[in-house]
């Protein structure tokens, strides 16, 4: 019991940690990364700071977006995250993302402490978002909405880690596209106009294999005292390029082949802006060939393990050379090698058959040769797959595996969903399988989304763990860090927080035939009409008795008696 | 026998036809009712009949040498005079003026020796504090030095106006013609520092059709901003060319000391929000002209019209509430096209270099002197100059009329705020009579609506929204009558806002909607082959009753 809890603990102390920031400004940032398979990873991240306090009435935005700050002040919002993903992020062939994101839409916000009524904030906030990100937001209401315990907690300054001031909602089954990406576009105070937004030219951004953009609004240290907090904004979007169809199925790539634009300038507001290029796997040039080539050359603790980075910085015009403009380019002079495989890793399916009943399985992967860790699994299971939770088995190598802690919320039919959460250890260089089975419910017909036979989305599950890291991390906060690697707070050096997810599940349910309501009401009216037609005929009937009529052969007989003058037969 | 078995037929159906029509009916259509919560239309259809009573409570006040004292004695303590409209079929107007009458104490005598009007007007307004709404005319002998030569009325700061008691007073005999001869006058003053009938007509202009009203009055009218119980005004500098510029402006400061006097002293009228924005990259959507006779680039005021669409997508539209918006835009032209001019019509420059859009807002066009050597140029931007164009156009926004006064009138300075204490209460008039007819509108055409649409459900809270915005617009309306201005405003602003909150609920849009052809497809199967032999054995009956006399009578003959 003390154990799982200053695990807890441990975890939340650790998220609640703080990053210092010198000035407050805008960076930008664009890091790229060839990937073991010949695909290539984008990841922009831009950085406005601003030391204001939104919760004072009047408001003088000058790099920050207003209708944000007016998002932040009218709803007491403590931190903000939201993310839109299309594609699926595939660890085992990629390795980890800068920022993980679930597919479909993801958004968890703290309120302050002061809000009063958090659910009616939370619907309002949802509606509003919706209206700035063209996003199909609005459809976030109880029924996908939970307050996870311990998987989701502040990243930015502050000691309220109270749930009740925590929603969590994802939307699997939201396609992300242009509309979406123009207004997070319009947020950055150079728009699309300057810097390195000039790269995103949505044609080129979504024929990719994997495309995310993400918003994280939260407080942070002004200065390494942290004696006063100002307001950061991050907006960030990754993307991957796929080697066969945007490569042609050439290992070379380049700033113009992959966003088909090259870089000219910085963005003037800019204090910084860079462009990094990870060259951890090429120190001598043998793998791929960099050109333009640049002096300069940056180290950093990326995900536990020390990476270097050639750079470039768009704030030097030297560095666009003749041409006035910046094409980085990648050629190939190596096959393929093979990569490592990630720490940590998730897999989950439904398997069973038939339209009752089925099982959910969650695999966890711990890679680490050596070192058992801790890792926080987070499932959302929406009302109409009824859990047994009676039936939750954790095993690892073949044993039972007993949580140290689970948190599980059932759920209430149209009204909440299933929360469960626990903390679990990870063996050595093992896989841990986490199976519950469930039924399937029946859905009211009005229920059923267009397209019921596609299939219903079940949410991402979400891991959160401390990893072991392979070098000892930066926690000296002091220092001026790249962006990519200082958005989650780190607080020791041997353990660097990570969080990955699985893939969202389809699970089929019963389905019936939508003309079915009118065919019941027809067949049901005909049997009671005709069972109330002949009790109606029974009841008001009229019964006589009739004379019975006289045979054939009486008649004939009583004719020929006439004629004959003899009495009649009666 | 058989008489009997026919009789007991006869009774198991007509048993059946009352069990149906006694329960089966009522049963069906207790199920498939709407719900629909009970609505005050009577007084809704009272309302839709407005009749408004404006009252204005004037006080005149003669000072010594205006009166003698034989007339003196005889004033009358007090006078009411009233005018009555129709404006049309639905909406009448009453204007009721109470003027009460009384010589000037001793310390206003005092007040009214000082040398300038502005000064009297003071020293008046540090005795005594009139309501909103009220007006108080001193009337100063002809030879008074107080009023400059040529001016025969002053209208201060406050509610109070000063009033040149005419030649004709000395020599009147009557204290009926003094009083008349005044009255011409006191109806001017009211005229400007109350309302006027034009003015409550064009407040009138949601019920009434604007019919024969001065196309100024008109473009008066739709220059301002609707009444809304608030508005939320955005101050945006539009940077084209941050690359070389770098502008500075103190816009916090600006705003506290020019606009937020002006706001704070309308906070009866409205909630007011203000915040400012500096967006970059922020073009305008026409290409100036380059003008070599001016070595300028110019923006006729043609092409005015299509600027502000490709900006406005930047503006972002206010997230978090849905009050209307006054946008203010400081476009400083980049240096490819600086200077930038804005012409009118005949190509003259515009000296203010700014324009504004009716019911949108303002743009004003600032030039700067881009001659650094090194980019970007640091500009700071003279905010009293900007300001001294906003103001202005915020307060024609926001519907403060700055009519030019009749032949005679001296308008005395508006003070720190921007906005005389009559011009506050010609707004809240005008505003407050908007809003009545506002509601009433929403009122009636909602209850309208829901009794067309029968399939509309009617909720609790609705009933209960719409039965407080009716009593708020009944409150209003009886604040008006007596002359409380502030309340009336106050009660007018929450009727406006309940009547909107009912109009636009959701639950009103979840409308149980089934068509008819649909409802009779459910319905025959079941009805059809149930209500035909019942009406069949019923026709039946019927037809034997009938037969019956007429048997009765055949046997008889």
């Amino acid at each position: 019991m003390a154990a799982f809890r200053s695990n807890i603990f441990m975890l939340a102390f650790f998220l609640c940690g703080f990053s210092v920031f010198v000035t407050g400004d805008f960076q930008e940032e664009l890091v790229i990364k060839p990937l073991h398979s010949g695909d290539i990873y984008a990841s922009f991240q831009f950085r406005t700071q601003w030391d204001t306090d939104f919760l004072l009435g009047i408001s003088h935005y000058r790099l920050f977006p207003k209708s944000l700050g007016q998002v932040i002040s009218k709803f007491s919002v403590r931190e903000l995250h939201i993310s839109f993903t299309q594609g699926y992020w595939r660890t085992m062939q990629w390795g980890q993302p800068f920022l993980p994101s679930p597919p479909g839409a993801e958004l968890w916000v703290w309120f302050q402490d002061t809000v009063t009524d958090v659910d009616l904030a939370w619907k309002e906030l949802t509606n509003v978002l919706s209206g700035i990100f063209c996003a199909s937001l609005n459809f976030i209401d109880s029924t996908n909405t939970v307050q996870p315990s311990a998987s989701f907690k502040p990243l930015g300054v502050g000691n309220v880690t109270d749930q009740r001031f925590l929603r969590y909602a994802v939307l699997p089954r939201e396609i992300v596209c242009t509309e979406n990406l123009t207004p997070w576009k319009k947020l950055l105070p150079c728009g699309s106009k300057a810097g390195l937004a000039v790269l995103m030219k949505s044609e080129k951004l979504f024929h990719s294999s994997f495309h995310s953009q993400a918003l994280h609004i939260r407080p942070v240290c002004k200065d390494w005292q942290c004696k006063s907090t100002s307001w950061e904004l991050r907006q960030t979007l990754n993307v991957v390029f796929d080697l066969h169809t945007s490569g042609q199925g050439k290992r070379e790539w380049s700033l113009f082949k992959m966003f088909s634009r090259t870089l000219t300038e910085a963005c003037p507001l800019a204090s910084s802006s860079k462009v990094y290029v990870d060259i951890t796997d090429n120190p001598q040039g043998e793998l791929f060939e960099l050109s333009p080539a640049t002096p300069l050359v940056s180290q950093a603790v990326v995900l536990g393990d020390g990476r270097t980075y050639s750079v470039y910085d768009l704030t030097d015009h030297a560095t666009f050379g003749q041409t006035h403009s910046l094409n980085v380019l990648l050629r190939w002079r190596a096959a393929e090698r093979e990569m490592l495989r990630p720490l940590l890793h998730g897999e989950r399916y439904v398997a069973g058959y038939g339209l009752q009943t089925g099982e959910i399985h969650t695999l966890v992967y711990n890679n680490h040769p050596y070192r058992a860790f801790p890792v926080l699994l987070l499932d959302t299971v929406p009302w109409y797959l009824r859990l047994y939770i009676h039936t939750l088995t954790v095993t690892s190598k073949g044993r039972d595996n007993k949580p140290s802690y689970i948190h599980y919320q059932p759920s209430k039919d149209r009204l909440q969903p299933h929360l469960l959460e626990m903390l679990i250890q990870l063996p050595p260089n093992s896989v841990t399988e986490v199976t519950v089975q469930f039924e399937r419910a029946l859905l009211k017909w009005t229920e059923y989304t267009p397209d019921p036979n596609h299939g219903f989305y079940v949410g991402s599950s979400v891991i959160s763990a401390l990893v072991p890291s392979v070098v000892a991390m930066d926690t000296n906060n002091t220092q001026e860090r790249p962006l990519f690697s200082s958005f989650f707070p780190c607080k020791e050096e041997s353990t660097y927080f990570m969080r990955i997810y699985t893939e969202p599940l389809l699970v089929n349910l019963p389905t019936p035939d939508f003309s079915m309501p009118y065919n019941v009401i027809c067949l049901t009216c005909t049997v009671v009409a005709v069972g109330y037609g002949s009790l109606y005929n029974l009841l008001t009937r009229t019964f006589q008795v009739e004379e019975p009529s006289q045979g054939l052969a009486k008649r004939l007989a009583n004719i020929i008696r006439r004629l004959r003058g003899v009495p009649l037969l009666t | 026998m058989v008489w009997a078995e026919r009789h007991r037929g006869r009774l198991a159906a007509l048993a059946i036809a009352a069990v149906v029509i006694a329960v089966g009916v009522p049963l069906w259509w207790k199920t498939t009712e709407t719900y629909r919560a009970w609505l005050p239309v009577a007084q809704i259809n009272e309302l839709a009949q407005l009749q408004l009573q404006l009252s204005v409570e004037v006080e005149v006040v003669f000072s010594k040498g205006t009166l003698t004292a034989e007339h003196q004695k005889k004033i009358p303590p007090s006078n009411t005079r009233q005018e009555e409209h129709v404006v049309d079929e639905t909406t009448r107007l009453r204007y009721r003026y109470e003027t009460r009458y009384r010589t000037a104490t001793i310390m206003e005598e005092d007040a009214l020796n000082q040398s300038t009007a502005a000064e009297a007007d003071i020293s008046l307004h540090m005795l005594s504090e009139s309501p909103s709404g009220s007006v108080v005319i001193y009337v100063v002998p002809e030879s008074s030095t107080v009023l400059p030569e040529g001016v025969s009325v002053y209208v201060g700061q406050r509610r109070t106006a000063l009033l040149r008691a005419g030649g004709q007073m000395r020599v009147a005999v009557a204290l009926k013609e003094v009083l008349a001869s005044l009255e011409t006058w006191i109806k001017q003053v009211l005229q400007v520092m109350s309302f006027s009938h034009g003015d409550i007509t064009a407040a009138l202009s949601d019920r009434v059709r604007p019919g024969d009203r001065s196309r100024e009055g008109l473009a008066d009218s739709m220059r301002a901003f609707k009444s809304s119980p608030g508005y939320e005004i955005t101050f945006s500098l539009l940077n084209p060319d941050p690359t070389s510029h770098l502008l500075h402006w103190d816009v916090e400061a600006a705003i506290s000391s020019y606009i937020q006097p002006l706001l704070s002293k309308m906070a009866p009228v409205a909630n007011f929000s203000i915040d400012s924005q500096i967006l970059y990259y922020a073009v305008l959507g026409v290409n100036p002209r380059y003008d070599p006779t001016l070595n300028a680039y110019t923006l006729n005021a043609d092409s005015l019209s299509h600027v502000i669409n490709p900006v406005e997508a930047r503006l972002g539209s206010s997230a978090a509430s849905s009050n209307p918006v006054l946008n203010f835009l400081l476009y400083v032209p980049d240096s490819r096209h600086s200077p930038l001019h804005i012409t009118d019509h005949r190509r003259h420059t515009v000296p203010s270099n700014a324009f504004s859009s009716p019911r949108w807002g303002g743009i004003m066009v600032y030039n700067v002197n881009a001659s650094g050597t090194e980019l970007p140029v640091d500009v700071h931007i003279d905010m009293r100059r900007v300001m001294g164009v906003f103001l202005p156009q915020l307060r024609l926004m926001l519907g403060v009329q700055s009519a030019a006064p009749p032949p005679g009138f001296l308008i005395g300075p508006c003070g720190n705020a921007g906005l005389a204490d009559w011009e506050l209460d010609r707004l809240m008039w005008t505003r407050s009579v908007e809003n009545v007819a506002t509601a009433t509108t929403t009122i009636t055409s909602l209850a309208q609506l829901l009794d067309q649409i029968g399939n509309i459900v009617i909720n609790d809270n609705i009933a209960e929204q719409v039965s407080s915005a009716v009593a708020s617009l009944q409150l209003a309306v009886g604040q008006l009558e007596v002359g409380n201005l502030g309340l009336a405003m106050q009660y007018s602003k929450e009727a406006i806002l309940q009547s909107e909150r009912a109009f636009f609920d959701p639950s009103l849009l979840h409308l149980l909607y089934f068509p008819d052809d649909q409802k009779f497809a459910i319905y025959i199967p079941l009805f059809l082959p149930m209500c035909v032999p019942i009406l069949l054995s019923l026709l039946k009956m019927a037809s034997e009753v009938r037969q019956r006399p007429g048997q009765g009578q055949a046997k008889k003959d």
